[in-house]
């Protein structure tokens, strides 16, 4: 390993975690406080209806499903490598993983391209929106790249990229799982981390609104200025 | 009982003269910013016609208010599990296509042109794009189009109408409309508050106002689904719900809403009602034919001890109970049954009122002429111009009964004051229509009073809303009244 990858090695998969993830959590709780007007995705459903379906849909049911699955390879690696050791299961989790990536990338080209053809869209979105739609393109694309030309991603993720986030969190980052991986995985990986740093300066923060109360509140919400009268919460 | 009160509205359509100044007072002062601008939060529509945004009623299409199928109160437009599914693309979101695209002038070409064989003209331009655009449809685009075949033929409450009164409708010789104002109706069951995910829209508890939380908008635009009349609107530009506001700011200085206080024809009412929010669900829930009826017996008697003492018990101020028991609304509503909710086959329980017009009062048609005879001034009410069942449609979710109801007492009004001021109606005959039409003298005269002569005062009765009450609880007013008032810190502008 030469001096020079090493030292990339270092900035990329040492440090730039770190601050990614600093940023992540001081900024993501400082812009709910302080401007909690704006923790939304500026919907544009409105100005357009049709292409948003078939653009929206598709991308944000694959993303949760990408999304999802590499989380369950972060959190219990051994069981995922266990499913994949008979070959059937293996290829029935590759594909869906795929399917799930290919319906993001759709979806995200669809949605990339309404923002730029459609005048009323094109004019609600921001410079900010085309960097971050740039970026998420990128890793999508990567994605989808790896999952078709460095197949079985769910094994290897599970066996050695696992181990390197688990390293980052613990605090004692360990290259070793990762030094040999191929640029394809971590151009992924940088950018995931850029991604990540960027995530509360965009409309990313609209991934952590839930309709939370919503479904266990009561239909009405009454709000008292003086004390609520008794019985009669809503 | 749990007795709430409620800041409610009448408006007299037999008094409205369609001039939009409601509209205009209301555009000034809330929605003249970027992304409001296609909002009117008043707007006055001409019936027969499509309304704004087009079509509105047509629930089949927007899929607003309730469905009260196998004895359940369900929202059409949504539901919790479909709530979670369709959270990426609401299915019932009615678009800027559905309202009309904003627009301004080119005037800087009006100055600019050269000189040249023509006059120079200044193009329309898009409010949202800045492009150069067409016109294709305005707030009031079918303003006093009463028997155009685009617009007033397309109002989905002539379909309870026969062929043929439908043909006479159109007919030349016959046309008719009136004017529809409308704004929020702060219903007790309002559909927006039930669809929010993010619990951002609310009732107030002291005067029922329905307001959006613009801190907890997420931008779901369930509300605007949800809502039959189409009165919550999404700012385009702030990624935010809005609506109607009722002028709270106004009413809490004891002033009256900008839409009532500049209404030139006095059509506007305002008042409190005291109503039972124990019986709210079971009332919504109640077969179409009696929703009027089941929805006034939520407004309690302010006079009546229980009731007061009810009142009193829930917190509500003396001073309220004050209002509520001088409310020009709690006359027209409740007392002489004459002003009637719209569209309550919708079951939010509106709390906006309407009182139906009997105009215009003469009707008959003979040989292809309008009878111009004075003895027909008051004509059969069955016989008016606009059919029973376009008005029933509008104001008695179908059914005919209530509507007869208010205007045979409009009409035997007029009697009564023909015979006095007049004189060409014998008083034997005015007081056999009162008589009829569930009325006496007394009544009578009030009405009269309360629609023709009625002062500001009298119009508008707005109780105190002793915000300085709810703060005392939580701060020492003369800090806070040095501390609040500025609002937002930083302009609703964002770039993410």
């Amino acid at each position: 390993m030469t001096g020079v990858q090493n030292y990339f090695d270092q900035l990329f998969f040492v440090a730039l975690p770190y601050v990614a993830l600093f940023t992540f959590f001081l900024m993501t709780v400082a812009r709910y406080r302080a401007r909690s007007f704006t923790y939304s995705s500026l919907s544009s459903q409105f100005l357009e209806n049709d292409q948003h379906f078939w653009a929206l849909v598709p991308f944000h049911y694959g993303i949760i499903g990408v999304i999802t699955g590499h989380i369950v390879a972060f959190l219990i690696p051994r069981q995922v490598l266990l499913w994949n050791s008979k070959p059937l299961r293996l290829y029935v989790l590759e594909l869906t993983a795929l399917v799930f990536g290919m319906l993001s990338l759709i979806g995200l080209l669809g949605a990339m391209w309404r923002r730029s053809r459609v005048s009323k869209v094109k004019r609600v979105t921001s410079r900010r929106d085309w960097v971050l739609l740039h970026l998420l393109l990128l890793q999508i694309a990567t994605g989808v790249y790896i999952a078709v030309l460095h197949p079985w991603g769910s094994s290897w993720f599970a066996a050695s990229a696992a181990p390197y986030l688990w390293s980052i969190l613990k605090l004692n980052p360990d290259l070793t799982y990762i030094a040999a991986m191929p640029f394809a995985v971590k151009l992924h990986i940088v950018n995931a981390y850029v991604l990540i740093g960027l995530f509360p300066f965009t409309r990313l923060v609209h991934v952590l609104v839930i309709p939370n109360p919503y479904l266990w509140r009561k239909p009405q919400v009454v709000r008292w200025y003086r004390p609520a009268p008794r019985g009669s919460a809503s | 009982m749990n007795v709430r009160s409620q800041i409610s509205m009448v408006f007299h359509l037999d008094k409205c003269i369609g001039c939009h100044t409601c509209s205009i007072a209301c555009k000034n002062i809330w929605t003249d910013r970027k992304g409001a601008e296609y909002m009117w939060w008043n707007n006055v529509e001409t019936k027969p016609g499509t309304g704004f945004p087009t079509a509105w009623e047509d629930q089949e299409k927007y899929k607003g208010g309730w469905d009260a199928g196998e004895g359940e109160l369900r929202l059409r437009s949504t539901s919790k599990p479909k709530t979670v599914f369709n959270i990426f693309h609401n299915p019932h979101m009615p678009t800027m296509d559905d309202y009309y695209e904003p627009w301004t002038y080119d005037y800087k070409a009006l100055f600019d042109a050269p000189e040249g064989p023509d006059q120079p003209t200044a193009r329309p331009i898009s409010m949202v794009t800045g492009q150069p655009m067409d016109i294709e449809a305005g707030p009031n685009w079918d303003d006093d189009l009463g028997g155009s075949p685009v617009y007033a033929e397309n109002d989905r409450n002539l379909e309870g109408l026969t062929p043929d009164q439908r043909r006479q409708l159109f007919a030349v010789e016959r046309l008719v409309f009136f004017y529809f104002p409308r704004i929020c109706n702060h219903c007790l069951n309002p559909a927006c508050v039930a669809a929010c995910p993010s619990g951002a829209l609310y009732k107030r508890g002291e005067d029922g106002i329905v307001l959006v939380d613009q801190n907890r908008c997420r931008a779901w635009r369930a509300c605007i689904a949800a809502c039959p009349y189409k009165k919550v609107f999404f700012n385009w530009f702030t990624g935010k719900s809005e609506k109607c506001i009722l002028c709270f700011p106004r009413l809490e200085t004891g002033q009256a809403p900008a839409c009532f206080h500049s209404c030139v024809g006095r059509i506007r009412y305002l008042g409190v009602l005291l109503y039972d929010a124990e019986r709210i669900a079971e009332v919504a829930k109640r077969p179409n034919e009696e929703l009027v009826e089941a929805h006034r017996s939520l407004v309690l008697d302010p006079f009546d001890p229980e009731v007061i003492a009810a009142a009193h018990r829930n917190g509500i101020h003396p001073s309220v109970i004050e209002a509520a028991q001088k409310s020009p609304v709690y006359q027209f509503v409740k007392v002489w049954k004459i002003a009637l909710p719209p569209h309550i086959e919708y079951r939010t329980l509106p709390m906006l009122f309407y009182v139906p017009p009997m105009a215009p009062v003469m009707a008959g048609l003979e040989g292809g002429m309008v009878n111009h005879v004075s003895d027909n001034l008051f004509h059969d009410i069955d016989e008016s111009r606009v059919p029973m069942k376009f008005l029933a449609s509008l104001f008695g979710a179908g059914h005919e009964a209530s509507v007869r109801y208010a205007l045979r007492k409009q009409k035997a009004v007029r009697w009564h004051r023909r015979a006095l001021t007049v004189g060409d109606v014998e008083p034997a005959v005015a007081e056999r229509m009162l008589r009829e039409a569930d009325s006496s003298a007394e009544e009578a005269e009030a009405i009269y009073k309360l629609t023709s002569l009625c002062s500001f005062e009298e119009r508008f009765v707005i109780p105190p809303a002793h915000r300085e009450e709810a703060i005392e609880m939580m701060r020492d007013p003369l800090e806070h009244k040095q501390g609040v008032g500025f609002g937002f810190l930083s302009g609703p502008r964002r770039s993410a």
